[in-house]
């Protein structure tokens, strides 16, 4: 196909570039139900051709968000544009956007074929054109030979592709996802993880993708907004989200990260020294904000950050550790350390296992020193 | 100990099935007899069915049982399912469960209070607007209609309870407006119950005998209201055929009905998987 999405082809992505204009503009859109907020003050912007996923525990209001914008629940406060329009008092019927539910939702008394004509039907598309069509898509899901079957004669894996069929052969500006793979099991999902991306590739729909799981969000989307409580706590591209996450909240939930808490006792402009009383070190980091001196803060390292050797490490604008090493696993490409320092902490260490050998470096017990880069500790002080 | 228990068990639920059935057999049996006096096997034979065939008033009280039965029944499916979505569709709102409370309370009410308090409503609407101008056929089966419609809609809205709401929402979201979501979506599926309310309404119906005797006029009597006052003057063999007629279509209509929700039910765990 022609379309290209053009989050994925520009230069500069579309959310960095002042000139494009946000697709989808949701503006202090806020969710009571009964006094129970569900959805708090949330301001977003997405663009044209993006896969931006939805990400936050359970409970913490993405369905609830995410039916607002398909037009189920009526926002209490704030508005919802898409395209330039205004959408908040449009009835889901009339919006250019469709929706896949989590329970998938295929009607179970037509077969694959009618289910996905049935948009189009509505749409009163001529009959010849609906045929041409719904043939297109199922073929586009690799379910060209089911036509003909009920939904109960199909497995997890084809009713959700029914169910993306029948949202996208509509041909909606934006297709929203609620947990798309979350009934799939995991080799499933990892397949279907592709195929989504390689459709929403193709056809350049937005997609906006609601899940509870990290590692799709990441292998998925071009942006990722972490919700908790209702509220976006952060929002930005994966790597962003990895490695620059604003609070000690975001930092656990993408992967392993170190946490060592200390009090600020020196800044010199922007870096400064952190003395972190529990693994008994000075830690050096970097923070583009202003702190003062005696401030509390978190410091956070991910564990493939962090050099393992057994002699002290030369440069002396490294932030070091020494311990023992409590426990080593061995995972094909990387080794996983666990080492106990002398204050009694246990710290965890990746590293890329470079050498074939079958003999391993580092043993239990061994003694070694941790050590990192000033630009690795993540300063967080919230 | 378990085996005992299992014998003990086995007897108990044999008394409790014969307690049940061996009244209902014996009137079969009884309406093969060929004797004239009803307790005294004489032989077998048909001889009363074919004399239930040649009874004019029989014919025609079955027949006006019959027509008010599928008027009554459809009716009341209509009314019924209508009731049970606007119950179902109005979703949580204050005072739903005396709403719902209100519309199953016809259930557990006395036939005679609905029966009398029809009577009183027909009365003094024939005294106000001059109609009905008489009590017969029409009233029975408004009468029947008002408490087998309450059957209906506690059936459809238990059953749209179950539905998953997804699937309207789906629809409506393909760009179905709400009344066709209806036709389209709920109505198909729910046909099932629908068809099973329709049965139930339309056996009780046939058997009614209260309320038809309440609202009933001088020229209209129901096959139960024929049989109650034929057994009035004793029971002849003619009637054990007739009831064995009747037993064979009312069971005839229960297994429908619960073959259709047994399948339906079958079919919900099959779309929760
Ligand atoms: N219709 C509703 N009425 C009352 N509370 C609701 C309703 N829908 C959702 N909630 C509440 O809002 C919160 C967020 O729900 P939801 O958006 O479904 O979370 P998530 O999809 O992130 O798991 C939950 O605590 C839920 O109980
Ligand atoms: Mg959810």
């Amino acid at each position: 196909m022609t379309q290209v999405s053009p989050a994925q082809s520009a230069e500069k992505p579309a959310w960095l570039d002042p000139a494009t204009k946000p697709f989808i503009r949701v503006e202090g859109v806020t969710k009571n139900f009964n006094g129970f907020t569900a959805v708090d003050n949330v301001d977003l912007e997405i663009y044209q051709g993006e896969l931006f996923a939805i990400l936050g525990g359970s409970g913490c209001g993405k369905t609830t968000l995410l039916r607002i914008l398909a037009g189920f629940e009526r926002p209490t406060s704030g508005r919802i544009l898409i395209d330039g329009a205004d959408m908040t008092a449009v009835p889901p019927y009339e919006r250019p956007v469709n929706m896949m539910f989590q329970s998938y939702a295929v009607f179970p008394h037509m077969t694959v074929e009618k289910n996905v004509a049935y948009g189009l039907k509505k749409e009163g598309a001529p009959k010849a054109e609906i045929q041409t069509r719904v043939k297109e898509m199922l073929e586009l899901v690799q379910l060209d030979g089911f036509a003909e079957r009920k939904p109960h004669q199909l497995s997890g894996g084809q009713r959700q592709r029914v169910a993306l069929a029948r949202a996208l052969v509509k041909r909606p500006k934006v297709l929203l996802l609620d947990e798309p793979l979350a009934a799939l099991d995991k080799k499933l999902r990892e397949h279907t993880q592709f195929e989504l991306m390689n459709i929403q590739d193709q056809i350049g729909v937005t997609f906006i993708v609601v899940t509870h799981d990290q590692d799709e969000a990441m292998t998925l989307a071009t942006r990722i907004a972490v919700m908790q409580a209702g509220r976006f706590i952060q929002c930005g591209t994966p790597k962003e989200i990895y490695e620059y996450p604003v609070n000690r909240y975001v930092a656990d939930f993408f992967g392993t990260i170190n946490l060592f808490e200390g009090t600020v006792s020196r800044v010199e402009g922007e870096g400064m020294e952190v003395e972190c009383g529990a693994i008994d070190a000075m830690v050096k980091a970097k923070s583009f904000e202003t702190i003062q001196p005696n401030t509390r803060l978190t410091i956070a390292v991910r564990p493939e950050k962090i050099s393992i050797t057994k002699e002290p490490p030369d440069h002396n604008d490294k932030s070091v550790l020494k311990g023992v090493v409590w426990d080593l696993g061995y995972h094909g490409n990387l080794s996983i350390y666990r080492v106990k320092t002398d204050s009694g902490v246990i710290v965890q260490v990746s590293a890329q296992n470079r050498i074939r050998s079958a003999e391993r470096v580092l043993e239990w017990d061994d003694v070694v020193y941790l050590s990192w880069d000033v630009q690795s500790s993540v300063v967080l002080t919230e | 100990m378990n085996r005992q228990r299992s014998t003990f068990l086995i007897t108990i639920l044999c008394f409790g099935y014969a307690f049940l059935y061996i009244p209902i057999v014996m009137v079969v049996i009884y309406s093969f007899n060929d004797s004239r006096i009803v307790s005294v096997w004489g032989g077998f034979s048909f001889r009363w069915y074919l004399q239930l065939l040649e009874n004019r008033q029989i014919i025609e009280a079955a027949l006006l049982s019959l027509r008010i039965a599928f008027v009554s029944a459809t009716v009341a499916t209509a009314l019924g399912t209508l009731a049970g979505l606007a119950l179902a569709r109005m979703g949580r709102f204050r005072g739903r469960i005396l709403f719902t409370g209100m519309i199953a309370a016809p259930l557990v009410m006395p036939e005679v209070i609905t029966g009398l308090s029809l009577l009183l409503l027909f009365v003094s609407l024939q005294d106000l607007v001059g109609w009905p101008g008489g009590r017969g056929a029409a009233t029975i089966t408004i009468g029947h209609i008002t408490f087998s419609m309450a059957y209906v809609a506690v059936i459809v809205q238990s059953r749209l309870m179950s539905l998953d709401e997804s699937l309207q929402e789906a629809a409506m979201d393909l760009g179905g407006r709400p009344f066709r979501v209806t036709l389209d979506i709920t109505l198909p599926i729910i046909a099932p119950a629908l068809l099973s309310g329709w049965l139930l309404a339309f056996t009780l119906s046939l058997d009614d005998l209260v309320i038809a005797s309440f609202v009933s006029g001088p020229g209209a009597s129901t096959l139960p209201m024929w049989i109650f006052s034929k057994i009035r003057l004793g029971v002849t063999p003619d009637i054990n055929a007739l009831a064995t007629v009747i037993i064979t279509i009312v069971s005839l209509g229960v297994v429908i009905a619960g073959w259709l929700m047994f399948r339906q039910e079958k079919q919900r765990q099959r779309d929760v998987q």
